[in-house]
């Protein structure tokens, strides 16, 4: 029925008066929201994400009832967890694949984004907080990887805050100030303690401005056509709400099959040796989701071209800060992404050229991730390097010009039209 | 149908991508060493643990290990989700010393383990386990199978991978050869021989057998939640197939009228 | 963003709308109820993680040797972080519990009713007022006019039964669950 606020029940309309949050839910997810017709399910990862961010905070926060972040207990007390706390072996292992299975949703969502174009006007300022997002969500997975305190937890912690280093001037009191000390100690499992519990509802104020960007214009859809009128949309309840529903049945089933038989699979055995200080793993591997992103960074040696044209030969700059540099860029890039495509047509559908570089691009980030696992080592070395320039080519020099030479086909009038002229 | 055909290939590629990613093995240096293949009694989906195994592989931890290695996350009482009685483990654990206190004097002393206690470290400290062990630190059991890639299989074969060493391996002073340790060179000399243990269920103590039962028992060790885990399991994803059904079809009659 | 009504909600008009609707309202209510039930199962391991642990149950019970406590002695135990205090009573102080009479005492109570073995008083050592330990158990602490203990805080005064006399306490101290393993040893809890 049509929203407006004319409520029957005495209680609802007397809370409705006071606080408008019935006709509020009605106008943003209920039968009062208007959504394209025909979203296809990679629509269906915006809500998942959103639920994968609850299920995070509520394992968490039960979690903490029972940590200890201190670096002579913090081990032990994930241990008690896992062996003493009633159904605490659960709850860790729900926090710790939801964790991947965040990055997984965010990264299936994002490449919807690219695909149908959803970062173009009017949505640019939408995508742009989506980023942020990204960023506060790598922030807090790096600092919660630290938590349980094994051999992967403090090393990887020691090799990225080393990282800052690289930065001129401050570089050094920059790291001693992360550290709270002069290396990884105490004080900073407690500091990143302290964010890990904090960031996640930065993370929720963040996604409840990103909603409200949605709404002001609505969803993007498959053929990237503005919606023109009533003909072109039905109401997000009940047919989103269930689709989302059935959506959400599905990847329970993925989730939990991780959960309750491979719980370690997407983990590192050596983070169930207790940290030691004196003894560094032979090869420090970060969290899967962030090897494309290690693999940018570790490209950066003295004899890489790139290195060398973007330093003067070395001079501006060291390797290590070039690929720091480098990598925050890869991220910060996509932010622009808005005005370095500069085509008129939305959707992938409609761009053939630019479809062939999409899947090019996928498939350079999982070579890029596949890299970041490898040793730095031999043939490994000048594939990611390749992979990388690839990576900054395609979003600097292959986007900006086939918005300009590419020749899109024929876009459909309107979401109706489209739907008629096809086999649906 | 071409839209959603392109979905599905998308995700399936990400989903690809991230198995081709986590799959990507960095843990081993130098060239990988293939770890044979065993079919273990906790494996797969209706897993469980043997109980005639946990008992054996506990008196050869027991019997055996103990002398070097700890168990300090496993607590006495924990036996008892493996078949152990109480009186039975109030015995076990009262072989046990632990140190406890300080007494009325201020003075530390020691006391027979009860069964609230961890399983008693056979040191002090790391410090005090170098300088019994020629500077090498024999790590504690308790996360053992997790702790290490290929899990049990590692371990079983770690423990019977003791061999002459190649000619011309140049091995050091103190160390045994062993096919499967990272380097091939391990400052613990071979822990089992045949007959090593006489256990008391009167089954033949090969060094098979033994280190079978050892790594059974570590495996519980380190996952002692491991058969509730995969009963829950069963239920939950049963669960979730009946409602995902329910909720696609409710999907498709919703939208029966748009399509 | 444009006002919409909602085009198609209602099943396509024509013989067989009542059967449509019986089904979507019964798949809707089946999906539902399922939810419902899902999340309230999946509730109760977050609720039950907040019970305590067991390695917090282990300790819920401890095992006392008797056998060193002289007569006329007192030891204090912890257990589920209180202190428990434990006299090996003398003839005198049992004879004097015993014959007090019921009607003289705040919180009536005989002391038959307090001690399983007359020589061994088994008590919590918490202040029934307001939660002090009370002096007693060493020897040269005051011991109040009862010959038992005495609460510094508030001057109650508890006699050789571990019962308040005189002084704020409203109640005798408590005496917890207690079971004699043998002659010389008892477990509390």
């Amino acid at each position: 029925m049509a929203s407006g606020g004319i409520y029957e029940n005495p209680v609802v309309k007397w809370i409705e008066y006071r606080l408008p949050i019935f006709s509020f839910v009605d106008h943003s997810l209920g039968s009062g929201y208007p959504t394209p017709k025909n979203l296809n399910y990679m629509w269906n990862f915006g809500s998942l994400a959103g639920i994968v961010l609850v299920i995070m905070i509520v394992t968490g926060i039960v979690l903490a009832m029972q940590y200890t972040a201190h670096v002579d207990y913090a081990f032990a007390s994930v241990e008690r967890i896992m062996r003493d706390v009633n159904y605490g072996w659960l709850i860790r292992y729900i926090h710790m694949n939801g964790a991947s299975m965040f990055f997984i949703v965010v990264y299936i969502h994002m490449f919807r984004g690219l695909y149908y174009g959803s970062y173009k006007a009017p949505r640019e300022i939408l995508w742009i907080i989506g980023v942020l997002i990204l960023l506060a969500m790598m922030a807090t997975a790096f600092m919660g990887y630290v938590l349980p305190w094994g051999q992967m937890s403090f090393w990887g912690a020691t090799v990225i805050t080393n990282l800052f280093s690289a930065i001129p001037l401050v570089g050094d009191q920059l790291v001693t100030w992360l550290w709270g000390g002069f290396s990884v100690d105490n004080p900073t499992l407690n500091k990143f303690f302290a964010l890990h519990y904090l960031m996640p509802f930065v993370i929720f104020g963040l996604v409840f401005v990103h909603i409200w960007a949605l709404h002001r214009f609505g969803s993007n859809n498959p053929i990237g056509v503005d919606v023109k009128g009533p003909q072109d949309q039905i109401p997000f309840h009940p047919y989103y709400t269930v689709k989302d529903l059935f959506g959400l049945g599905v990847f329970l089933i993925f989730f939990m099959l991780f959960v309750f038989y491979a719980p370690n699979y997407l983990g590192h055995p050596d983070n169930y040796i207790e940290a030691n200080p004196l003894v560094t793993p032979p090869h420090i591997v970060p969290e899967w989701y962030f090897l494309p992103f290690y693999a940018i960074l570790r490209a950066f040696t003295d004899d890489f071209f790139v290195y060398q044209i973007i330093s003067l030969g070395g001079w501006l700059m060291t390797a290590k800060l070039a690929g720091v540099l480098a990598m925050f860029a890869s991220i910060i890039l996509l932010m622009l992404l808005p005005w370095l495509d500069r085509s008129k047509v939305r959707s992938s559908k409609f761009r053939p050229v630019y479809k062939q570089f999409f899947w090019i691009f996928l498939a350079d980030c999982v070579l890029l991730g596949y890299i970041g696992g490898k040793p730095a080592e031999g043939a490994y070395v000048l594939i990611g390097q390749l992979a990388t320039t690839w990576y900054f080519l395609h979003l600097i020099v292959i986007i900006p010009l086939l918005g300009i030479l590419e020749r899109p086909r024929p876009v459909p009038e309107s979401i109706s039209a489209a739907v008629t002229k096809s086999a649906h | 149908m071409r839209n959603t055909v392109s979905s599905l290939v998308l995700l399936a590629a990400v989903a690809l991508g991230g198995v081709v990613i986590t799959g990507s093995d960095s843990h081993a240096a130098g060239p990988a060493i293939d770890i044979p293949d065993r079919q273990w009694s906790w494996e797969g989906p209706f897993g469980t643990f043997e109980r005639p195994a946990l008992r054996r592989g506990l008196q050869v931890y027991a019997e055996v290990c103990s002398a070097c290695h700890s168990l300090e996350l496993v607590a006495y009482r924990n036996l008892g989700s493996i078949g152990f009685s109480e009186a039975e483990i109030k015995t076990f654990a009262a072989q046990f010393e632990v140190t406890d206190g300080p007494d009325e004097e201020g003075d530390m002393y020691t006391r027979p383990a009860r069964p609230s206690d961890h399983f008693a470290s056979p040191f002090a400290n790391d410090n005090a386990a170098r300088a019994a062990n020629a500077g090498a630190l024999p790590p504690d059991l308790s996360l053992m199978t997790k702790a290490r890639a290929g899990g049990a299989d590692y371990l079983h074969a770690l423990l019977t991978g003791y061999e002459e060493p190649p000619a011309g391996f140049d091995l050091l002073e103190g160390m045994s050869y062993n096919a499967y340790f990272p380097g091939h060179q391990i400052a613990m000399a071979a822990p089992i021989y045949e007959d090593g243990v006489e256990y008391a269920d009167g089954t033949p103590a090969t060094v098979e057998q033994i280190a079978s039962d050892v790594t059974t028992f570590l495996a519980w060790a380190a996952e002692p939640e491991l058969e509730e885990r995969k009963r829950l399991g069963i239920k939950v994803i049963i669960f979730l197939i009946v409602f995902t059904g329910f909720a696609y079809a409710l999907k498709r009659k919703i939208w029966s009228d748009v399509h | 963003m444009s006002e919409t009504a909602n085009p198609a909600t209602h099943s396509p008009e024509g013989p067989g709308e009542g059967d449509d609707t019986n089904r979507r309202d019964f798949l809707i209510v089946t999906t539902a109820t399922m939810g419902a039930v899902g999340a309230a199962l999946a509730a109760w391991p977050f609720i039950d993680s907040m019970n305590p642990a067991a390695d917090t149950l282990a300790l819920s019970s401890t095992e006392v040797d008797l056998s060193p406590i002289e007569e006329g002695q007192s030891i204090t135990v912890m257990w589920r972080g209180k202190p428990v205090f434990i006299r090996h009573r003398t003839a005198n102080e049992i004879a004097d519990a015993e014959s007090v009479a019921l009607a003289d005492l705040p919180d009536p109570q005989a002391d038959a009713e307090r001690v399983q073995e007359p020589q061994w008083l088994v008590m919590v050592g918490v202040c029934t007022h307001l939660g002090c330990i009370p002096l007693g158990q060493k020897t040269g602490e005051p011991k109040g006019e009862f010959g038992g203990w005495f609460c510094p805080c508030h001057g109650s005064h508890y006699d050789t039964s571990g019962r308040i006399r005189k002084g704020p306490a409203p109640l005798n101290l408590p005496i917890p669950e207690y079971t004699f393993l043998d002659e010389t040893s008892v477990r509390i809890g």
